[in-house]
């Protein structure tokens, strides 16, 4: 008895998959070198299923080992690699390239209104601090044995804003956070609105005294740049506009 | 391509907690007087602009026709109050947003005020205290009920 084996008839040797060229401008800055930062140009030969992260990559391993940048899952899940594409602030891992209009150069830069540290490297402390100011934890003076139970309902009513993984892209997209770092940012509000609706959450009316500071809430104006740049999709105003109902008329 | 944006910012040290929160009284105001001046304006250009002979019976004689009467007086006087206080804090969140030198902000809120509170007080002013035949107007437009002088 003979066995079927996959060897036996040959393959049809495959097209080779599609390749462009695509120059890439990117933000360079070196604070040991440079006093201010600097476009640099990069040819890339990618492929169509290839993202702006493995555009970084192939700068990185192949042309300039230099270019410093954040990633780590390189799924869209950690948050790392936010920037600022084609004016845009976007996930690299979540940007093809041939979504990108390639006939022209694709400029990359580091996200706005945070200290540039490098390349496309930016301070994040800012951007956490207003994050904790917020008490971004659930605080509940219950002890079950078991669970907190919570309604089906109770859980959609904050579903959005779980899906927040501080990417900074919404806050660095903000003209007022651009403008003076003194707002909270719609990041930490966002994460502020999905304690404040937590049914299982004791300490909303604290979050909400915080978000009703002069320099929370009340300086939104509106712009939805965070809503456009949210790379997880997050209604980031709707979710902004609720926090300030829920300041003047209670929770609902 | 894409703006630059230089030179970002640390953020500041917050403000002390436990003052009365202004800001959202503002952000209120904002909204209520905004809902009541699409109201009061475009009443008053329908009036003025629309009504009647439109444009043309624009004169001194309309003017003073209408500020013979307290319904316009106090039409007027709310629009001036709401409008000139609306764009004043308009205005101070733009010069909040942008003027990050604390000299410069305070100047700038500071003339904001001033002319805010001289524009308001003029205006309200010249409405309750407008003198139809005062003798400042020429003679050969005064008013056919005035007294000659």
């Amino acid at each position: 008895m003979s066995t079927a084996t996959l060897d036996s008839p040959p393959a049809p040797a495959e097209a080779p998959i599609p390749t462009f060229t695509v120059t890439m401008m990117v933000r360079r800055f070196n604070p040991e070198v440079d006093e201010e930062p600097h476009w640099e140009d990069f040819d890339v030969e990618l492929y169509p299923t290839d993202r702006v992260l493995d555009a970084l990559h192939k700068i990185k391993w192949e042309q300039d080992g230099s270019l410093t940048f954040r990633r780590s899952c390189a799924h869209g899940v950690c948050g790392s690699d936010a920037m600022r594409i084609n004016g845009r602030n976007r996930l690299a891992c979540k940007t093809l390239m041939k979504d990108l209009d390639i006939t022209k150069p694709v400029y990359v830069e580091a996200i706005k209104g945070l200290p540039l540290e490098k390349d496309l490297v930016v301070d994040m402390e800012p951007f956490f601090a207003s994050y904790r100011e917020v008490q971004p934890f659930l605080q509940a003076s219950s002890k079950p044995d078991k669970e907190r139970l919570q309604s089906a309902a109770e859980r959609a009513r904050f579903d959005d804003t779980t899906k927040c993984i501080l990417c900074a892209a919404c806050t660095s997209s903000c003209p007022v956070f651009w403008t003076d770092g003194q707002y909270f940012g719609p990041a930490a509000i966002v994460n502020a609105h999905r304690f404040i609706f937590d049914s299982r959450d004791e300490a909303s009316s604290v979050r909400l005294d915080i978000l009703n500071d002069k320099e929370g809430v009340w300086r939104c104006r509106t712009t939805f740049n965070c809503t456009d740049a949210c790379p997880r999709g997050i209604q980031v105003t709707q979710a902004i506009a609720e926090v300030k109902q829920a300041i003047m008329f209670g929770k609902r | 391509m894409s703006a630059i944006i230089e030179s970002p910012r640390q953020p500041q040290q917050r403000a002390s907690k436990g003052r009365v929160n202004w800001e959202k009284y503002g952000w209120l105001y904002m909204r209520a007087s905004g809902v009541l001046l699409i109201i009061l304006i475009f009443g008053h250009l329908f009036v003025n602009l629309v009504q009647g002979e439109g444009i043309k019976a624009i004169d001194f004689a309309f003017v003073a026709g209408k500020y013979a009467t307290p319904f316009w007086q106090i039409w007027d006087v709310v629009m001036l109050w709401l409008a000139m206080i609306h764009g004043s804090n308009g205005m101070r969140t733009i010069v909040n947003d942008y003027a990050s030198n604390p000299l410069v902000r305070r100047i700038l809120l500071g003339a904001l005020f001033v002319a805010a509170v001289v524009l308001i007080v003029l205006g309200t002013l010249v409405v309750f205290t407008f003198d139809p035949c005062s003798t400042l107007i020429p003679a050969d437009q005064a008013l056919s009920f005035c007294p000659a002088p």
